[in-house]
Order: C-alpha cells, then sequence, then structure tokens
C-alpha cells in the first residue's frame, strides 16, 4: 500500500535500489550480496551517528559535535586501555560521558535559549580540543577482546560478512525505530519539532525532551566511537574530521525535513546507503576521482531539499 | 555616569573593544616588545602588524558574514569557497594568463557565483541557510578539487602574488585590503538605505516584505556579497604560499568567521549589525591564539580556549543569564530600595 506521508522514503529507497542497480549492469562483481554487506560493515559508525542526527533533526536542532565526539571517545578509550583498563569498562566511561557531555549541551540550548547550531559548534570545539589535550598522537589499541571483536562475525554466502559492527549498527537501528514511532519520547521529538510552542501546550515537557535528545545524540556519537575504533585499531584526536556533515547529508537524504517534525529513522539508513554506493561506484570505475564522491552528495543534497520544499509548499 | 547612561552604541562596543584591549595589554605584560614596530625599507614590520596581517583573511569573512548573519542567515560555505576562489585563480595562471585583472576577477567571479548559487537558494527558495550553505560547503571542495584536477597547483605569479605578500604604503597588502572592503561595504551600508534594509529583513522578514523591502533580493545580495568576500580572502591565502590547496585552504575558517561576527555582538538571530566590531572580533580570535603562544600554553590548548571563549561570549548575550545573574544579586540583598 502506498501511502503519501512516506513519499520522501519511497524516493530515497528507489534511487538507492536504482543506483544499486546501475553499478550492478556496468560492473561485474557489483551486484553481489558481498557489495552490499559491505555497505554495512564500512559505513556502520556512520549509521549509528546518522540516527542519533535523525532525532536531533526532528526535534527542530541539529548537532555539529558527532565527529569530534567520536575523536574524543576514541582517544579516552585508547589512554584507559594504556592504563590497564579491560574495554568493557571504559565502553562503559565513554558511553556515560558521551551522555553526560549531550545532556550539557541540550541544557544550554534550552535553559538560556540559544541556537542549536552554536552551541553544538562549541561542543565540537571543545571536544576536539580535549582529545587533543589528553593526546596529540594517535594511540594505538592492542588487546585480545579487540580481536576477538573485530574477527566475530557471520559468513554469508558469496563470501560476504555480516560483521559485529554490522550487527551493532542494525541493533541500533531497530531500537531507535522503536524509539522513534513507539514510544511515548518518539512522539514528544516530532512534536517538538513541529511546532515547539503547540507542543508545550500540549504538555510535552520541553525542557526533559530537549536534553534527551542531544543526551542521545551524544551517546550514539559516543557509541560510533567505539565502532569506529573497530577498524582504527587506535584513537586519534583527529580522527572522523567532518562526520557530522556526512551524518546531516545522510539524514536529509534520507528524507527527515531539516525544519523538524517529519521523517523517519530507516531514511536515514537509506540516506547513508546511497552515499556509500556512489563511494563504491567511483571506486569500481577506478577513472573516477575521490572528490566526485563530495560533488554527488552536494547534488544529491541539493535535489531533496528542493524536493522537501516542493512538498512543504503543497 | 552608569552603564545604563551609555547610548546603546557605546554600549555594544565596549565589550568588544575592552576585551581586544585586555588581551593586547596582557600580551605586552608577557613580552614587553609586543608593540614595538619598526621600519625597515620603508615597510613596517612588528608582532601588531603580524596580528592584523593574519587576522586578515578571517576579517574580511567576518565582513561578508556580518551582513548575512545580520539577515538572520549563516553562511558556512566561506571555507569552501576560498578553495575554489584560489584553485580558479591558480588555475587561469597556470594555464598561461598573465593579465592580473584577469586572475583577480576570475577568482572574485567564481565567488559571486557561489553567493549567487547561496542567496538564490536562501532568498527565493526559502531554504534554512545552514542547509542552502552546507551544500555547497561539502561540494565546494569538490568543485575546488575538480578545477585542477586534484592536482595541488604551485605557481610563480609577481602581481598576484603581491595580494598575499606585498606591501602597499608600508602596510602588508592583506591589511590594505580589510580596510578597503571596510571602507566599500561601510558606505554602501549607511551612506545608502541598504544596511537599514538589511538589519529590517533580519529583525522582521515578513515585516519589511510588507512595507515594500525586496526581502529576497537583499538576502540575495549580502550572500553575494559575503561570496565576494570569501573570494578575496581565498585568493589572499593563495598567493600567500604560491599555490592553490582545495583540501586545506580556508578549512574551519568558517567557523572563526562566525566566531569573529558573535564576538563583535551581533545576534545570530539576524538585526542590528557592526562591520567593525565583526573586525575586531576577527582581531580578537587572533590575538587570543597570539597570547596563548606567548604564554608559553601549549597550542593544542587553542581548540579548548576557544570553545570556552564562544560559551562565555554566549552566555553573557543571553538574556536568560541576565536574569539569573539579576537573581543571584537580589538574593545576596538588594542595595537600592528602589
Amino acid at each position: 500500500m502506498l501511502h503519501k506521508k512516506f513519499l520522501p522514503l519511497y524516493v530515497t529507497s528507489l534511487l538507492f535500489a536504482l543506483l544499486f542497480l546501475a553499478g550492478s549492469i556496468q560492473f561485474e562483481n557489483f551486484g553481489t550480496l558481498r557489495v552490499f554487506m559491505n555497505l554495512f560493515t564500512d559505513n556502520a559508525f556512520l549509521i549509528i551517528v546518522a540516527i542519533g542526527m535523525t532525532f536531533v533533526i526532528l526535534s527542530g536542532g541539529i548537532d555539529l559535535s558527532v565527529g569530534s565526539t567520536i575523536a574524543l571517545s576514541g582517544v579516552i578509550i585508547g589512554v584507559l586501555l594504556e592504563a590497564g583498563w579491560h574495554p568493557l569498562p571504559a565502553f562503559a566511561v565513554v558511553l556515560v560521558l558521551g551522555t553526560l557531555f549531550g545532556a550539557v549541551m541540550g541544557a544550554i540550548i534550552h535553559y538560556y535559549q540559544l541556537q542549536p547550531f552554536i552551541v553544538t559548534l562549541a561542543g565540537m570545539f571543545f571536544a576536539r580540543g580535549l582529545s587533543s589535550v589528553i593526546s596529540e598522537e594517535s594511540i594505538p589499541i592492542m588487546h585480545e577482546f579487540y580481536d576477538d571483536v573485530a574477527m566475530f562475525g557471520f559468513e554469508l554466502p558469496g563470501g560476504a560478512w555480516l560483521g559485529s559492527s554490522t550487527i551493532i549498527a542494525l541493533t541500533v537501528l531497530v531500537l531507535a525505530v522503536m524509539l522513534a514511532n513507539f514510544t511515548r519520547f518518539g512522539g514528544r521529538v516530532y512534536g517538538l519539532g513541529g511546532d515547539t510552542h503547540s507542543a508545550a501546550l500540549m504538555g510535552v515537557p520541553i525542557a526533559r525532551t530537549t536534553i534527551a535528545v542531544y543526551a542521545l545524540s551524544s551517546f550514539l556519537a559516543a557509541l560510533a566511537g567505539i565502532v569506529f575504533s573497530f577498524y582504527t585499531f587506535s584513537g586519534y584526536s583527529l580522527a572522523a574530521v567532518g562526520v557530522e556533515l556526512d551524518a546531516i547529508a545522510a539524514v536529509v537524504i534520507g528524507g527527515t525535513l531539516l525544519t523538524g517534525g517529519y521523517g523517519y529513522v530507516v531514511g536515514t539508513l537509506f540516506g547513508v546507503l546511497i552515499m556509500g554506493v556512489v563511494q563504491t561506484y567511483i571506486s569500481f570505475d577506478g577513472t573516477l576521482s575521490s572528490w566526485w564522491t563530495k560533488i554527488v552528495i552536494g547534488l544529491l543534497l541539493f535535489i531533496f531539499i528542493a524536493m522537501q520544499r516542493f512538498l512543504v509548499r503543497r | 555616569m552608569g552603564y545604563k547612561d551609555l547610548s546603546p552604541l557605546v554600549r555594544r562596543s565596549i565589550w568588544p573593544l575592552l576585551g581586544l584591549a585586555v588581551l593586547l595589554l596582557a600580551n605586552v605584560l608577557i613580552a614587553p616588545e609586543f608593540f614595538s614596530v619598526e621600519i625597515k625599507d620603508g615597510r613596517l614590520y612588528g608582532s601588531l602588524i603580524d596580528v592584523m596581517n593574519r587576522a586578515a583573511p578571517v576579517a574580511l569573512l567576518a565582513i561578508g558574514m556580518t551582513l548575512v548573519i545580520a539577515t538572520g542567515g549563516i553562511d558556512l560555505s566561506v571555507g569552501s569557497v576560498m578553495a575554489i576562489a584560489g584553485a580558479v585563480s591558480a588555475g587561469l595562471i597556470v594555464s598561461g594568463v598573465d593579465n592580473i585583472a584577469l586572475v583577480v576577477g576570475g577568482g572574485l567571479l567564481a565567488g559571486v557565483a557561489a553567493g549567487f548559487v547561496n542567496g538564490f537558494l536562501v532568498g527565493y527558495f526559502g531554504i534554512q541557510p545552514i542547509v542552502a550553505t552546507l551544500i555547497l560547503m561539502v561540494a565546494g571542495r569538490g568543485i575546488a578539487q575538480l578545477i585542477n584536477s586534484g592536482q595541488i597547483v604551485t605557481f610563480h605569479h609577481d602581481a598576484f602574488e603581491f595580494l598575499g605578500v606585498g606591501y602597499f604604503f608600508g602596510l602588508p597588502f592583506p591589511i590594505v585590503l580589510v580596510v578597503i572592503a571596510f571602507v566599500l561595504v561601510q558606505l554602501l551600508m549607511r551612506r545608502t538605505a541598504l544596511g537599514m534594509f538589511v538589519e529590517g529583513v533580519g529583525a522582521n522578514a515578513s515585516a519589511s516584505h510588507h512595507i515594500g523591502i525586496n526581502d529576497k533580493l537583499i538576502k540575495l545580495m549580502v550572500y553575494c556579497v559575503s561570496g565576494l568576500c570569501a573570494a578575496l580572502a581565498g585568493m589572499i591565502a593563495a598567493a600567500d604560499i604560491g599555490g592553490s590547496d582545495a583540501n586545506n585552504a580556508g578549512l574551519w575558517l568558517e567557523l572563526d568567521a562566525i566566531l569573529a561576527v558573535v564576538i563583535g555582538g551581533a545576534s545570530l538571530m539576524g538585526g542590528r549589525f557592526s562591520v567593525f566590531l565583526s573586525i575586531i572580533g576577527a582581531l580578537i580570535i587572533q590575538t587570543l591564539t597570539i597570547t596563548i603562544i606567548l604564554s608559553g600554553v601549549p597550542p593544542k590548548f587553542n581548540l579548548l580556549i576557544k570553545a570556552a571563549a564562544i560559551v562565555i561570549i554566549l552566555l553573557l548575550q543571553s538574556p536568560e543569564f541576565h536574569r539569573q545573574v539579576a537573581r543571584l544579586k537580589k538574593k545576596r540583598g538588594p542595595k537600592h530600595a528602589s
């Protein structure tokens, strides 16, 4: 059943299917389960961050701090492991700190009525600055547990691989969809983004919801930092520069309205996958240079934003 | 005379100027030779000149950004536009164009074109400024790389390099360019009604529309000015290193430019603006960087200090913060019976 309110979602998933199909027709070995699964493996951390960003944007805000939060998480994990900690308690510390960081930003945004963009910009400087104060050099991570987790996964037909980061990302996705669409909190986030004033009149606790949204985004950014450290086996203060922009782009391409109040978490997944497919296409082609990725993503952003305008006007 | 008796103009100017004065004073205390300026071969040398010279690109960006922010907008693309303009000029030079007017004109044209795209999206499409300019911020670096097929182009062209390293009446040429841009924008904004239109659109776009101001055109114009300023800054950066690096030219400078405007006391919601105070803001950022270096604090603390500075300035501007402070004062016991 085609429902009009899901229109952007259809467009996004259709675009992904078309791009994947185009690649499969043009290149041998493109249209395989292996390439498809690699989209998840390579972008698991981006999926996680972009899901957090979806909630923030749904609530009518924006979070520019997520890239540096990823870097900060990696650096803290690196330092704690160097000090002889087991990764699991280190992860717990990073997740709690991340959540607190987001909550503080949310509180400043709400109580001082400041623009989310400038507050999270300060947060971005803060997290990036703190990571370089902790360590300017990349800290190598060496631990049996890391090897075990990185190796963990399931072999799928055709040499495809369902790895631990993909499993984490998909778990986050399922939980996020439930949180957004089947809980009271989710409804409040949509309400907040739709019209803050009406939401307040209808009894949405604005303060608590705003703080929770930014706490959730930073929590997921910290989790993404953990997943990111499984790829790089290091913590580096200059890691994940510009990831916040990729995440915002994925959310927009995924059909979420930047003014808030409308959009779907699943759309964001397709947004990330579309960006991944463009990248894969360019690397398969070999003659196209990597900067085309940026230009194509810019074009996609433009098309989707123009489409949003058109939809809203109607 | 108390603080409340001061005119609004003085009240707004006093904090940024005081901040700059405190920073400069701190620098003199740490390094007594800070204020000394010498003349060698008819050129001025000294830390103060150095601060102004290095602040020039951000000051130029801040001039354009001030107008954009005054209309209630924001321009995230200026860093990428710097890269594009640098790439266009460098590309023209290496492809054999020798005429300086063509080289500079090409760069400026690229900047105006970028500004036009931004302004059109914001003004006529009605897209949120953060988002509209995000498109060029992301795609702009790709475009800059496309222009020179991904190469870092180096060149030698005396007339063009003058933009970055030349001297004019004893002053480094970037400083002269900032002064020229400031005077031009100031004349345009304050000797005509344009400045009032800009502030009107920022204060209330729909009200401005109803009294007959072409709010869309005004928005288009400020983004074009911002693109122009960014192009000039980008050419200074390219001329300075004698090459164009699409990946690193102007990287993160959009944030410094926004910060400069905010330090200058402009509200991000739009409305009243002062180009002069934004330039003071750019000088404060550069002086702060020098203070950190001079005081022996490792440069890795740079970003943390900047983050703290933003939060403090934002809180100082927030009416809610003022109310909280007032409440605290009341609790301690009212001094005035009234």
